[in-house]
């Protein structure tokens, strides 16, 4: 049972392109801000969600750097990588451990320094999300990836051009109002069709930009709280993980991404819930076309309709179906491994009444869904306000 | 990326080399010795026809290290007639515009270049559309 996990601190460095700082001092900026929310409790292990530190910063043994660096030395610490699901897994890791008393008090932290390397650098170490042997061998790169997805989308179910512009303008929307956002500015539906192509259909602000991250949360069971905690209680009410073949190409239905629909079910059973009593989902915009994607798999939309709830207001602060609600990786940046434990931090300021501008009204559950490529690992976790 | 990894797949990439199920006849690419269909041993050796038809495409412009020369170029999941999808790119396409349901037909062609003018050449499928005369 996950009824007494809770989220006992929260903390976040802005994202962004952070080329003077190494990665071990966003990590340790990152969780010294959740610590600094409950000062008394002592962790005693440490899950670090990451992706690249190996290829971009060469850097593996996090667990012992990270820890070091922390003022956390002695702890058990472990690295989880699933490539952008990585954050979402770290989560999931680190729930299993206090639920099962495998440890009391977890600090939970997603990093990624993609700023180590230039640009090329990055896109080659990005490919390896993909099958190295059968996807990246001809060619195809992640933008491909949500290129060949987007156009076979679009033809199959008559979506007409320019439909999954409210999803990026919803996104910097809300990323105006995050001051741990990248990109603060609200962009017009202008901006969207005169974007740049990268792989068509996918044009530039169909894609979120890589960034630099750190976030990171602390989980403990509800009698370690201390007892002048004075925020509200957030439980994990639901965490699993699901994964699909690696590659598109080696699914029965390249259209159905399974994991995304299984994990999304799972999560409702998990938590005893309906997808209408969801007040936020924080979702996984590595690309707009997912974002759809990630609608028709929680079933807040049918097959070939998630892009529908981008034209009519759904996925505003104010909508049906919030997401992105402080900018998704689209605005705040996105942190490849991080942004399992972005979305989560996001989430908790959201259930605790403190958005700001992009405040969803009387927030109470929050849904979470992090995808490693194209729905190849999905982790899905919902949150809820005592 | 390594000599050998590009030697223990080349049987694959050359000739679309995959294996087909004893069991229940489900074709295979790439091979995998265990069927995904019914989960037992598939270790049979099956050439595919290399014909097949576009399930989706799309262009990359901005190409990876080693495969600028061909840039812009045009990924496509083919579906083949027996049955597997693959990603490869297309080729020869002239003037035809590409869609989906296309036929396409697996050619062998360079699909990158290692290290500069000295550094290893890849060669592997890519398919082109089916002639009409060929059809
Ligand atoms: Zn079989």
């Amino acid at each position: 049972m996950l009824e007494d996990v809770v989220i006992a601190g929260i903390g976040q460095i802005q994202v962004g392109e952070h080329w003077e700082t190494s990665l071990r001092s966003h990590a340790a900026r990152a969780i010294l801000a959740a610590r600094s929310e409950v000062p008394s409790l002592q962790p005693d292990m440490l899950v670090i969600g990451n992706m690249l530190g190996s290829t971009i910063s060469h850097q593996a043994n996090l667990g012992a750097l990270v820890a070091d660096w922390a003022n956390l030395s002695g702890v058990d610490a472990p690295t989880v990588e699933a490539s952008g699901a990585s954050g979402g897994a770290a989560l999931r890791l680190g729930v299993m451990a206090v639920s099962s008393r495998q440890a009391d008090v977890v600090v939970v932290l997603g990093v990624e320094k993609i700023t180590d390397s230039v640009q090329t650098g990055q896109d080659r170490a990005l490919t390896q999300m993909m099958d190295t042997d059968y996807e990246a061998m001809p060619g195809l790169t992640p933008s491909g990836q949500a290129g060949l997805v987007m156009n076979r989308y679009m033809a199959q179910y008559q979506v007409p051009a320019g439909a999954f512009a409210g999803f990026a303008v919803n996104a910097h929307a809300n990323g105006a109002h995050n001051p741990n956002a990248m990109f603060r500015k609200p962009i017009t539906r202008q901006r969207y069709d005169e974007a740049e192509v990268v792989a068509p259909p996918v044009n530039q602000m169909d894609v979120a930009p890589a960034a630099d991250g750190a976030a990171a949360v602390i989980l403990t069971r509800r009698e370690w709280l201390p007892a002048d905690y004075a925020m509200p209680v957030v439980r994990v009410a639901a965490s699993n993980l699901v994964t699909d073949s690696l590659a598109l190409h080696d699914r029965s239905d390249p259209m159905l991404f399974q994991a995304a629909r299984l994990s999304s079910e799972r999560a409702f059973r998990q938590a005893g819930i309906s997808p209408a009593e969801v007040d936020l989902f924080e979702l996984d915009d590595a690309y707009s076309i997912y974002a759809a994607l990630q609608l028709e798999a929680a079933g807040f939309a049918a097959a070939g309709q998630g892009w529908l709830l981008a034209q009519d207001g759904s996925i505003i602060p104010r909508g049906r179906v919030p997401i992105c609600t402080l900018g998704g990786s689209k605005a705040r940046g996105n942190p490849i491994g991080a942004v399992g434990v972005y979305q989560a931090v996001e989430a908790v300021l959201q259930l605790r009444g403190k958005a700001g501008g992009s405040q969803v009204p009387e927030a109470r559950v929050a849904m979470l869904q992090n995808w490693g490529g194209p729905a190849s690992t999905v982790a899905t976790h919902i949150l809820m306000r005592e | 990326m390594e000599v050998p990894r590009y030697w223990r797949n080349r049987n694959q990439r050359y000739a679309l080399v995959g294996e087909v199920c004893p069991h229940c006849e489900v074709k295979i690419f790439p091979p995998r010795d265990v069927c995904p269909a019914c989960g037992q041993d598939a270790k049979t050796k099956f050439s595919f026809s290399g014909r097949g038809e576009v399930y989706s495409y799309t262009t990359i412009s901005d190409a990876p290290a080693g495969y600028e020369e061909n840039a812009p170029y045009t990924v496509a999941l083919v579906k083949l007639e027996e049955g597997p999808v693959v990603t490869a790119q297309l080729t020869d396409l002239g003037q035809e515009p590409v869609s989906i349901g296309m036929p396409v037909e697996m050619v062998t062609r360079r699909i990158r270049q290692d290290g500069g003018k000295e550094g290893i050449l890849v060669y592997g499928y890519k398919f082109r559309p089916v002639m009409a005369v060929a059809r």
